[in-house]
């Protein structure tokens, strides 16, 4: 029977590794994703998995390891945050070019500078354009329920690429909450062996890995890796249904909350998600028609679809935990607008930059932007388009 | 690359940018960037198998345990002048390319 138990966000990912078993961790702690790795090491010293665990120098080393044992065949997972994943970017770029499906656990985190350990999404963010796919999850459930999920979405044959499980620092890593954890056996059911692709370990079938790539053919493999992403949208819907069936909590690209007969819309990311929650529900309570949009899938960017759930509404604010420094909004921000454009919706929108460096988020906050919205969609586009929400001015 | 066709479209590519095959480096020219090339005096060369052994690129012909009288593999040697460096005899020549030998 699967067990209700409190676990923090880092205990419940080193969980889920447990369960998945997988063949190769190399890894170089890094705070607030320091507790996965310690956890999951204990698992293998006391012989509860058979995983190789490698202990590198950096995180460079440990991205580059994860990337080689994942093209020699197996199945390779890791964590880190902030800083970790920043010294990890030049590898993360060669990973999914290489399509090895390596499983990486992000506590999003700020980076510096200032040094900051707290909560932002500039991490991820980041690193939006190395190939990687990207699931942001809202609390300490979805982060156990998108690592297992996250297995089987980059493993899937037309897929193949490494997934990212971003869960908030701090607000998720160290938090408890109530965890179901499901069995071990279902959960290995679930997820299935390692089917590896071209592996270097096959002798009897060589093959030459990163070789030399000019201007005569680096574009063509650009260009073909460019086809792995809509697969990979098609995977984690239909990975999500099956997890669904299998245990209980059905995910999508994103979650709809009081959306569909909503006028006015948010659309946010991990655990503010939940914070908006209250917001949007204490405001129905007020006869606003206050909804939230919630993304799961960051990349691949769910354009369309994230049209087709706003179309219609009067005015939105899109919530971003990260500044493109000199870009004229948030990264969520300027990819929502894209997509709503490419569709040809003109609604208004908002930028809202918030919570950087753990700067907490209250649903009064959250609230105070709806009720900024009427006025948003009364003058069409807003006249200061992008909104420090929370900052001393 | 030279695996596939000069005009190969992307499709035709394996995924993950692999030559599915091993030992094709042999296949791609890569001298073409390369200023200066080694050029050997056999009348001084004592065979010692140095510039083969250093060479990075495999690029120092040899027949029956002997470079004398074989040159370099122009096709894949890229000028780093190596081979000359180790030679005791320092019967090896690095040569502008713009230069005849």
């Amino acid at each position: 029977m699967p067990e209700i138990k409190p676990m923090e966000g880092n205990q419940a990912v080193a969980e889920a590794m447990r369960q998945i078993n997988p063949d190769v961790v190399a890894a170089y702690p890094i705070t607030p994703s320091t507790e996965v790795v310690q956890t999951f090491s204990s698992f293998v010293a006391n012989g509860l998995v058979d995983t190789n665990y490698v202990a590198v120098e950096s995180e460079h080393s440990a991205m580059s390891a994860c990337t080689a044992a994942a093209v020699a065949g197996g199945r390779v997972m890791n964590a880190t945050s902030s800083q970790g994943l920043a010294l990890m970017w030049e590898i993360l770029y060669i990973t999914a070019s290489l399509r090895a499906p390596v499983i990486l656990t992000v506590v999003n985190r700020a980076l510096s500078g200032n040094i900051n350990i707290h909560c932002d999404h500039s991490d991820g963010m980041g690193a939006r354009d190395c190939g990687w796919v990207q699931l942001y999850g809202e609390n300490v459930q979805e982060g156990y329920d998108n690592l297992l999920q996250a297995v089987r979405i980059g493993e899937a044959l037309d897929v193949r690429l490494p997934v990212m499980n971003c869960i908030d620092g701090f607000l998720v890593s160290h938090s408890y909450e109530l965890l179901q954890v499901e069995d071990d056996a279902p959960v290995k059911d679930f997820v299935g062996p390692y089917q590896a692709v071209n592996p270097l370990l096959d002798i009897s079938h060589p093959i030459s890995i990163g070789p030399l790539d000019l201007w005569d053919y680096y574009f063509e493999h650009k260009r073909g890796q460019c086809d792995a992403y809509p697969p990979a949208k098609e995977a984690i819907l239909a990975v999500g249904k099956e997890f669904g069936k299998t245990f209980g909590r059905e995910y999508g690209l994103m979650e709809e909350f009081m959306l569909e007969d909503a006028e006015l819309a948010v659309v946010a990311l991990g655990s503010t998600a939940g914070v908006a929650k209250v917001a949007v529900e204490s405001l129905r309570e007020d006869g606003v028609k206050a909804g939230l949009l919630k993304l799961r899938a960051f990349r691949p960017f769910p354009a369309a679809e994230i049209a087709a759930a706003l179309q219609g509404k009067k005015a939105i604010a899109v919530f971003d935990r990260a500044i493109s420094f000199g870009a004229a909004s948030g990264p969520l921000f300027s990819e929502v607008a894209a997509a709503l454009y490419t569709a040809g919706q003109q609604i208004p929108a908002l930028s809202v930059l918030y919570g950087l460096g753990g700067r907490e988020i209250t649903p009064e906050q959250i609230s105070g932007v709806f009720r900024q919205l009427p006025e948003v969609a009364s003058g069409g586009q807003p006249a200061d388009p992008v909104l420090f929400l929370g900052v001393r001015e | 690359m030279s695996h596939y066709a000069p005009d190969a479209k992307y499709q035709e590519l394996a995924p993950g940018g692999i030559i599915p095959q091993a030992g094709n480096a042999e296949e791609y020219s890569t001298g073409a960037w390369r200023l200066q090339k080694p050029v050997r005096r056999d009348e001084d060369c004592i065979d010692c198998m140095f510039c083969w052994v250093y060479c990075p690129d495999n690029a120092c012909w040899t027949k029956d345990q002997s470079v004398k009288g074989l040159q370099f593999d122009y096709d894949h040697c890229k000028g780093c002048a190596i081979c000359a460096q180790v030679c005791p005899k320092k019967c090896i020549d690095m040569v502008p390319e713009d230069q005849e030998s």
